[in-house]
């Protein structure tokens, strides 16, 4: 460790401004605030004493995307081939998901490093984020020149047109997953993309689910084989990260506790897809579409709903930023989760869409969320 | 003599830039989106509107004295129509095909805002010559844009150029290849957000900036 220390102090002359490096001094940064704790405070108030900086926090998430990643490594192997054991599992999905990851951040980091150096501001930390949590919404057999295609889809569109981190409307990682959505639909949707071996087909259970024509979509989804305990447990096809419902809970009670993620979006999440889950039942005898008769549990573990609401609805830069807003984006996204997937069988998956929605309209609902309270505390003083 | 030759150019070179219809003052998206699918149709139509409106300039222009100011919206586009109905009847006797990918969008050039925008804000104030010159700068800058996302689109969303293959056929997927086409791109999203990636690009190379 000293060496390093020792050779990033004898570098700092030459990127500090008058340095023959100066314009790579963002990268002289990165590096240096990795290892170390940088030296520099906060010039003006407020200060508040506390070790948690952008970077801290990025690291929490990615602490808490730890489970669902290593689930989804061994859940990719056991869906390729669930004869083995579990060691082959591992070996098998590592070697699919972990050159994913690998593209996924060495050319999202390279736009990263570009723009920081073309607009001289340091490498923002979001990325590691991004960087991550965008292989985790694919399919395991995803090309990687698509995965690097999104991924400077995402980086270059989604956030440094706008400005860069803190500047985003929508979520870079969503961005990039509806890139490749829209672009190479045929390694996005459909059967075969799901699992591994190509010629084995893999349907999802939301997949099953809205292939029916008539009858009970709840009850063909468990006739294909999906139980509700395999389903939480996350033993079924699906994007690497999103299966498993248990090791998403573990990653929300890790950023609900270190307040990183806030509670109400991801109550309102819920609170949506229950309410318009349990609408939707209540319309079904009424309509010949049978995603209508999706039971609100089977939505709560179908698919990458919990994934996307625990750690892409909650991204603090493109959310709702009021409490009274959260609620509202949050129940928004659950409702329109379930719109999607009920309403358009073209969009078995609903939770990308509805997140990307709910982002559009995150600073329409804090605009009238404020409006509201200052009219209120209006009346109130006038009353006085 | 060389103040007049300056502005005579600006006029014809002006729109191809620095006041491009569609990238700076954002006229005409809505045709810049439907027919930049593929390079041919956006050819014929950047065709279409260097006649509509080289003619429509001039000609109301050359009315522009005898031409009742309460009226002149009617008149002009009585004008433009005209020139868009001939058009029209041209492409369908000559080139069947593309006119029918074009379908419905070169009867749009009437509501084109670049056409009656041009009429009202530069024809109806000068001469026939400088009309002529600005109608076919505003036209070209218009198919330059056009004929640049069309470019994008049909060779990143169907691999080729003018209908002839660019990328090579052993490097796609079905030939054994791993190349897939970008769907993106045959969508209206993917022009809007070529056309974006040209703003930027313009924006930078010429220094603009929002106020």
């Amino acid at each position: 460790m000293k060496g390093i220390r020792s050779f990033l102090d004898r570098l700092e002359p030459h990127v500090m401004s008058g340095g023959k490096w100066e314009r790579y001094a963002p990268l002289y940064e990165m590096v240096d605030t990795i290892f170390y704790v940088p030296g520099t405070t906060t010039a003006v108030a407020p200060h508040i004493r506390d070790a948690v900086d952008m970077k801290r926090s990025m690291f929490t998430v990615i602490i808490a995307l730890l489970p669902a990643l290593f689930f989804g490594i061994y859940n990719t192997g056991y869906q390729a081939d669930p004869s083995g054991g579990f060691l082959q599992h591992v070996l098998t999905g590592g070697a699919a998901v972990l050159p994913m990851i690998l593209v996924s951040y060495t050319v999202g980091g390279l736009w990263e490093m570009l723009f920081a150096v073309v607009r001289r501001h340091d490498i923002n930390e979001g990325f590691l984020v991004t960087g991550i949590l965008f292989p985790m919404t694919l399919p395991p057999d995803m090309p990687l020149w698509m995965v690097a295609a999104g991924i400077s889809f995402g980086v270059v569109i989604g956030k440094e047109v706008t400005g860069g981190t803190g500047y985003n409307v929508f979520n870079p990682a969503l961005v990039a997953r509806a890139f490749v959505f829209f672009a190479y639909p045929a390694e996005m949707t459909g059967d075969p993309v799901w699992s591994l071996a190509g010629e084995l087909t893999a349907a999802t259970p939301l997949a099953v689910a809205s292939a029916v024509q008539d009858g009970d979509a709840g009850l063909l989804v468990s006739q294909a084989g999906y139980s509700f305990r395999d389903m939480f447990l996350g033993f079924v096809p699906g994007s690497v990260g999103g299966t498993s419902k248990l090791a998403v809970i573990a990653g929300a009670i890790v950023l609900v506790v270190t307040r990183i993620a806030n509670w109400r979006i991801i109550a309102g999440g819920l609170i949506g897809l229950i309410a318009a889950a349990v609408s939707a039942n209540m319309l079904a005898p009424a309509s010949g579409n049978t995603m209508l008769s999706l039971s609100p549990i089977n939505h709560l573990l179908a698919g990458g709903f919990a994934f996307g609401l625990v750690f892409m609805a909650t991204d603090p830069v493109s959310a709702a930023q009021t409490d009274r807003g959260r609620w509202i984006y949050g129940v928004l996204i659950g409702v329109l989760c379930v719109m999607i997937r009920v309403l358009n069988q073209a969009f078995a998956e609903g939770i990308m869409l509805a997140i990307l929605l709910g982002n559009a309209f995150a600073p329409m609902i804090d605009y009238f969320v404020l409006r509201r309270h200052i009219a209120r505390r209006r009346v109130a003083y006038e009353k006085q | 003599m060389t103040m007049v030759k300056a502005k005579t150019f600006d006029t014809f070179l002006g729109p191809l830039s620095r006041s491009n219809p569609i990238t700076t003052q954002v006229l005409g998206i809505c045709s810049a989106l439907a027919v930049t699918v593929k390079m041919d149709t956006a050819l014929v139509m950047t065709g279409a509107l260097v006649f509509v409106l080289v003619g429509s300039n001039t000609i109301v222009a050359a009315l522009r004295d005898l031409i009742p100011s309460r009226v002149r919206i009617i008149v002009m586009l009585t004008i433009i129509a005209t020139l868009v109905i001939v058009i029209d009847e041209l492409l369908k006797a000559y080139v069947y095909d593309i006119s029918k990918q074009l379908s419905i969008f070169v009867g749009l050039i009437i509501t084109n805002c670049i056409v009656l925008g041009r009429a009202e804000a530069f024809a109806l104030k000068n001469s026939v010559p400088a009309s002529a010159l600005d109608g076919l700068g505003n036209a070209l800058g218009y198919g330059l844009i056009l004929v640049l996302v069309a470019a994008a689109r049909e060779l990143f969303g169907s691999g080729t150029l003018l209908g002839f293959q660019i990328i090579p056929d052993f490097l796609y997927a079905e030939n054994g290849g791993w190349y897939v086409n970008n769907g993106l791109m045959i969508l209206a999203p993917g022009a809007f957000i070529i056309l974006g990636l040209l703003i930027w690009l313009q924006r930078t190379i010429n220094g603009y900036t929002e106020e």
